[in-house]
């Protein structure tokens, strides 16, 4: 084999792409089709409460083009890091719009699902710390709601040669899905596993960028090249090398299951107007013991929010003591009746969204003034946020002249329930023998004419 | 003076995982890019003034030359979505670099 050819449709399975690039992806006659479906970026929700950040529908509109492009074509399908964050819940999810497609369709195909969530009852006292996060206690263990490891790419490989031609796996690293079927062919591990760090996110390494458009990858012997699939995207050597920056720390030295990606040879070269050719990529293996990332998440407690502006020029000239004298009110009001909650007025038009305090110099005209009450209970959460925003609306600030009320309400009601707040709670490396292990075991299914038997 | 907005086609911020955060800086040219890296323009004790944080929190800066950028990665003020949250993604933090000036 001289080539190996990987069609990446979008950055994360539900994101769409035009039917056009997709075709015209098919059109080249990929060996695989992969997607990467997952990202801890969102935030902590989504791994907690076992519900995906993509909508169903258009996850399922995506994997009909694609089940179905990879049937006819007979070559492999592969998702990683399903339903978003990985957890069995999610894969679950994943799986329920691939058995719907398939029975719609009347699909026959071999597929193997691959979980990642990670029993509690097998975390040792060996968890290593990944600074800056914290860390890992075991109390931190105990308090998680689900915990998931990153599979690298030989679960998907096994899957593979085990006869799966569809494989749907729990959280994975995000270039594994692209990488695996090319190293079983005998590909570059360095240079398979860049092409799949690119291809992850796929048109969003083109310009003008886009993480709802296919991108192109061909790996050779001893290097890859990237192309867009739609007449108004190319990739350049800028856009190409810098997407290697993309959501890393270090751009030269990319740490993942089993080893380290190292590009400090890496050379980005344009090849035709609209595709470049990489060079030079070396993927490190682990001296010693290698390690998967955990990723955990707790309940926090539930959040309720109020939605209000002002424009009053004394007012928002004033709105920090406002804030602090709000915040006491509503403390000592409830006090020794409820004490634990997390009170949070966010100011926009005056770095509401911003973690740095020196980006406005001048006091805006108009402020949107968020109120955010969590608590360990739904109940105290709202009398919290309902409390604060009555105090607002009505408190007498000094030099105050609209005294008929401070805030500007767009809706009725004026709260709103914001549902159960999770958070990270575990972030670190596990020790894990690849080959001594039952973790990330493929679980094989046969698919007959839409049933899965 | 030279205004940093002027100079480049790319100034963004971005989550490196939950517990980091990461600006990418890309020249439009060359020289300049090279200009800057040489003459240590940016370093973690400029932009930690810049935001107004510790310069501990500041973990590298870092000159990736095939993309013509400077990448400064810090510590998140906390991990990505903990109470007192203001932006998930961490994608809209970079606007104080628009305004940055230095002289080469």
């Amino acid at each position: 084999m001289k080539e190996f050819k990987v069609l990446s449709p979008t950055a994360i399975l539900g994101y769409g792409f035009p039917a056009a690039s997709f075709e015209e992806g098919m059109r080249r006659k990929p060996d695989a089709i992969a997607v990467d479906a997952g990202s801890t970026d969102p935030g902590p929700y989504y791994l907690g409460s076992g519900k995906s950040f993509t909508d169903r529908g258009a996850v399922k509109r995506d994997l009909e083009f694609m089940l179905t492009a990879a049937i006819d074509a007979g070559i492999p399908l592969l998702i990683g890091s399903a339903g978003g964050s990985g957890a069995d819940s999610h894969l679950a999810w994943n799986v329920d719009i691939i058995k719907e497609i398939a029975a719609e369709k009347g699909l026959s195909f071999t597929v193997a699902v691959i979980s990642s969530q990670i029993d509690p009852k097998i975390i040792k006292d060996n968890l290593v710390q990944l600074a800056p996060a914290p860390v890992p206690t075991a109390k931190d263990v105990a308090d998680s709601v689900n915990i998931v490891a990153q599979m690298g790419e030989k679960p998907f490989m096994d899957a593979l040669k085990m006869g799966a031609q569809v494989v749907i796996a729990g959280r994975a690293y995000d270039p594994a899905v692209f990488a695996a079927p090319a190293i079983n062919a005998g590909f570059d591990v360095g240079l398979a596993l860049h092409m799949g760090k690119i291809l992850e996110c796929a048109a969003i390494a083109s310009t003008p960028g886009s993480g709802s458009d296919c991108m192109f990858g061909t790996l050779r012997a001893d290097h890859f090249e990237l192309d867009t699939l739609n007449p108004v995207k190319k990739c350049t050597t800028t856009s190409v090398s810098a997407h290697t920056l993309y959501e890393k720390s270090n751009p030269t030295k990319l740490p993942g299951p089993g080893g380290v990606l190292d590009l400090t040879g890496t050379t980005f070269e344009q090849a035709t107007e609209t595709s470049v050719i990489v060079r030079g990529s070396k993927f490190v293996p682990d001296e010693g013991q290698s390690y998967i990332k955990l990723e955990g998440a707790k309940l926090v407690g539930y959040r309720t929010v109020s939605f209000a502006s002002a424009c009053d020029p004394i007012m928002i000239s004033r709105i920090n003591e406002i804030v602090q004298a709000v915040k006491d009110k509503v403390a000592s009001n409830f006090e020794g009746k409820i004490d634990d909650y997390f009170l949070d007025f966010k100011i926009y038009g005056a770095n509401g969204g911003s973690f740095c305090s020196s980006s406005v110099n001048t006091p805006p005209a108009e402020i949107a003034i968020v109120i955010e009450a969590v608590a360990p209970t739904v109940a105290n959460a709202d009398t919290i946020c309902s409390f604060a925003r009555s105090t607002l609306l009505h408190f007498g600030y000094e030099g105050r002249k609209s005294t008929a009320g401070n805030l500007a309400f767009p809706f009725s009601p004026s709260d709103f329930s914001g549902g159960a707040v999770y958070g990270f709670s575990l972030y670190c490396l596990m020790p894990h023998d690849d080959d001594n292990t039952t973790l990330f075991a493929p679980k094989i299914s046969q698919v007959k004419d839409g049933v899965w038997i | 003076m030279i205004k940093l907005f002027d100079m480049v086609d790319v100034v963004r911020s971005k989550n490196s995982g939950p517990y980091e955060l990461t600006f990418d800086i890309l020249f439009k040219d060359a020289d300049h890019f090279a200009a800057f890296v040489d003459k240590k323009i940016m370093t973690p004790a400029v932009f930690a003034g810049l935001y107004g944080i510790d310069e501990s929190l500041v973990e590298s800066v870092i000159a990736f030359p095939p993309a013509k950028a400077v990448k400064i990665t810090i510590i998140r003020p906390m991990a990505s979505g903990d109470l007192g949250e203001k932006d998930i993604y961490g994608a809209q933090q970079h606007s104080p670099l628009l305004s940055f000036e230095y002289e080469v």
